[in-house]
């Protein structure tokens, strides 16, 4: 794994631990862990996503790009953010 | 609106006696609730304390009241609207009266009709009656739970007041608070009835009666909101429109009888516009309007206000709400409330109750009840949308139905639909589960429960739904599901939350009373007999009282789209605006001490609320809950 890979996997770990599990500990989350079955995220917390996506890392979602496959746990944004940043 | 209070010994053995001044004690507690006089009375099986709120009959209407022989005596907290009918029915049958007062209505009633005199009222009311003759003491409240009314169990005694705090100092031991109910509040917003947060404390529900006899506490509900399809009319839409019209133009009339001068509440909504017309067209008294306006334009009515006042020459008074006046009235708020809450809307609502006692009015009419009873809210809507997506949950075009009702509505979506059906599908696979319409909301409110501690999740039953569904009747399976949802919605969020935290507590605090013609039994029967189709047609909430009443209104106000009434929780708890003593509340120390919710995991929740984000919806809920939560423990336990 890069450099740049490795923060932005640190990036969103943090984000999602501290904005939505409310806490620091690294352990409360899998990377594997899905977003909508652990009711982590809601539909307020996704456009978050999406808006911390474009801030912080510059990635435009498009609207068919709105798919659990590209949003729905921490692998799977790393997968979507290497494939837009390919 | 008064202030009643009371001991009964329930067993013979009890070697307590009823202390007048533990009696004065408790009266003391809701003073608010009844500045004009007091009474105590004490013998040695009751004791009565009263607080009056004096509007009908401000010369003898004094309590508690007694039979001439003596042998009845009653404390009353409300008003009878239909007292003159009454009296004059009673008068007919022989009764003689000293007073003009509806008080001495009731003991009359009740000499004439025994426990069936509550089917003759019509009002709002928690009534606590000696009949010493008998050995009988009764406890009822009004039908739909305007009036508040507690009671607990202590040593061969049944203590009882109109607020939980005037229950204190007749007890031996304080109160403790009920972790099962909290759970209920972080799901419906409210206590199941009867269950209050403190523990072995509880409410006369609305439409129950207790009745203690020999010992023997017996409890019957004597009136419930009823719904059978075999009973929907067959009239024309426009003949039930023309009924409707007639009873709530009655409602409403027999709701400004008062020896005291009368004024409504104007949101800007159509509830409350159509009340205030009725008042300006019907009432033979002067429009007098009070409003609330915010500083923070999105949640503002003004326009809608302003277009009403125009309309109808009323003499208007309102008040601006600022951010900060939020927290600074919240503690005092919660101390009225006295159950936590996950919304700061009644926090404006007791500042109007201010306003209104500070031009001198002490009785205001307003519209709570209208969505309920004729189907306005967007819950109703949403379980609309969602059955009719129900049919075919995996339709991506059904649910764009959605898009009607919240036009506002950004949701990430592709068009597979997946986001969409996660969020809005709630329970589309159990579209016959009785409480289907009131799945998504109560989901939705549960995520705050994210904040429990580990100690309170632990020790938790989880099982608040069940408590819900064994309050419900056997009946609602048998109901249209729009009618199911008006029952749940009456039976929850109304009895619980808005008629108390948000309604009776905030205008006692400031020794005002409210009146609600949308909630006389008679229009809420008439309204339970209307198809479904009439109240909602298509997507358009209450449109037979639009129907009914678009003659009297603006155009713009009659075709509005519904804004629901809310305070700026979110902006309002963060930051500056929060301000140190409620900060300390939330501080690590503080919730750690009380042991229900997780410091740490709070600490991050303030931290994302001061940073400027937007908390969703549950999480809004649970820095509100939280806070409520602490300063109830600060204030009772």
């Amino acid at each position: 794994m890069t450099n740049v890979a490795t923060n932005n996997e640190q990036l969103l770990r943090d984000f999602i631990l501290e904005n939505y599990l409310f806490t620091d500990d690294q352990s409360k989350l899998n990377n594997a862990d899905s977003f909508l079955d652990t009711g982590i995220l809601d539909s307020m917390g996704i456009l978050e996503l999406i808006y911390f996506l474009d801030e912080e890392l510059s990635i435009k979602v498009e609207p068919n790009e709105m798919i659990p496959t590209n949003l729905d746990s921490i692998n799977n944004l790393l997968a979507f953010i290497e494939k837009k940043q390919a | 609106m008064c202030g009643i209070a009371g001991i009964i010994r329930t067993s013979p053995n009890s070697t307590n006696s009823i202390a007048k001044s533990i009696l004065g004690e408790m009266a003391d507690q809701i003073i608010h609730r009844g500045p004009d006089e007091s009474g105590i009375y004490c013998d040695e099986i009751v004791g009565f304390s009263h607080r009056r709120l004096s509007i009908i009959d401000l010369s003898s209407g004094q309590q508690p009241m007694f039979s001439p022989s003596r042998d009845i005596s009653l404390v009353f907290n409300g008003e009878i609207f239909n007292y003159i009918e009454l009296r004059d029915d009673l008068i007919k049958k022989g009764h003689q009266f000293i007073t003009q007062s509806d008080t001495e209505v009731i003991i009359h009633l009740y000499q004439e009709y025994g426990l069936d005199f509550v089917q003759y009222l019509n009002g709002q009311f928690a009534i606590a009656l000696w009949d010493s003759r008998q050995k009988r003491f009764v406890l009822v409240r009004d039908r739909v739970g305007i009036c508040p009314l507690y009671y607990t169990n202590e040593n061969g005694q049944l203590i009882f007041a109109s607020e939980i705090k005037a229950l204190k100092p007749a007890l031996a031991n304080g109160l403790t608070l009920c972790k099962e109910t909290l759970d209920q509040i972080f799901t419906f917003w409210a206590p199941v009835s009867p269950n209050t947060i403190f523990e072995n404390v509880f409410e006369v529900s609305p439409g129950q009666m207790l009745v203690i006899e020999n010992g023997q506490l017996n409890s019957h509900k004597y009136w419930d909101w009823q719904f059978s399809q075999d009973d929907y009319l067959q009239s024309s839409e426009s003949q039930q429109a023309e009924e409707l019209h007639d009873l709530l133009i009655d409602a409403t009339k027999i709701r400004l009888r008062a020896d005291v001068p009368v004024g409504a509440y104007l949101s800007g909504g159509l509830d409350s516009s159509v009340l205030v017309a009725m008042i300006h067209h019907y009432g033979g008294v002067p429009l007098r309007t009070f409003s609330l306006n915010f500083s923070e334009a999105g949640f503002d009515e003004k326009s809608y206000q302003s277009s009403l006042i125009q309309h109808l020459q009323a003499d208007h008074s309102h008040l601006m709400v600022k951010t900060e006046d939020i927290a600074q009235n919240f503690k005092q708020t919660i101390y009225q409330t006295e159950t936590p809450i996950l919304r700061t809307a009644p926090v404006p609502m007791g500042m109007l109750s201010s306003l209104v006692r500070q031009n001198d009015f002490k009785v205001v009419l307003t519209g709570e009840g209208a969505d309920e009873v004729l189907g306005g809210y967007d819950i109703f809507k949403e379980a609309k949308v969602r059955q009719f997506w129900a049919v075919n949950a995996n339709s991506s075009f059904r649910p764009l139905l959605l898009k009607k009702l919240y036009p506002y509505l950004t949701l990430p979506d592709s068009g597979q639909g997946t986001y969409l059906k996660r969020f809005f599908g709630e329970a589309l696979e159990q579209p016959d589960d009785i409480c289907f319409s009131h799945l998504p909301r109560w989901t939705t409110t549960a995520k705050a429960k994210r904040f429990y501690s580990q100690e309170l999740s632990a020790e938790l039953s989880g099982k608040s739904k069940d408590v819900m569904l064994r309050s419900l009747p056997e009946a609602l399976k048998q109901m249209h599901p729009f009618n199911r949802a008006q029952y749940i919605e009456s039976k929850s969020l109304m009895a619980g939350y808005l008629l108390t935290s948000q309604g009776d507590r905030m205008l006692a605090k400031n020794s005002v009373e409210g009146r609600f013609p949308f909630l006389d039994h008679r229009v809420i029967e008439f309204a339970n007999k209307i198809p479904p189709k009439y109240k909602m047609k298509g997507l358009n909430e209450k449109n037979l009282l639009k129907k009914a009443m678009a003659k009297y209104l603006p155009a713009e106000i009659i075709d509005r789209h519904k804004q629901p009434y809310r305070a700026p929780d979110m902006k309002a708890m963060t930051g500056d605006y929060l301000g140190e003593e409620l900060r300390h509340h939330l501080s690590v120390s503080e919730i750690e001490k009380n042991g229900l919710f997780d410091g740490s995991k709070v600490k991050f929740l303030m931290k994302k609320a001061d940073s400027g984000k937007a908390l969703s919806i549950p999480e809004s809920q649970a820095l509100v809950g939280i806070l409520s939560t602490q300063v109830i423990i600060d204030q009772f336990i």
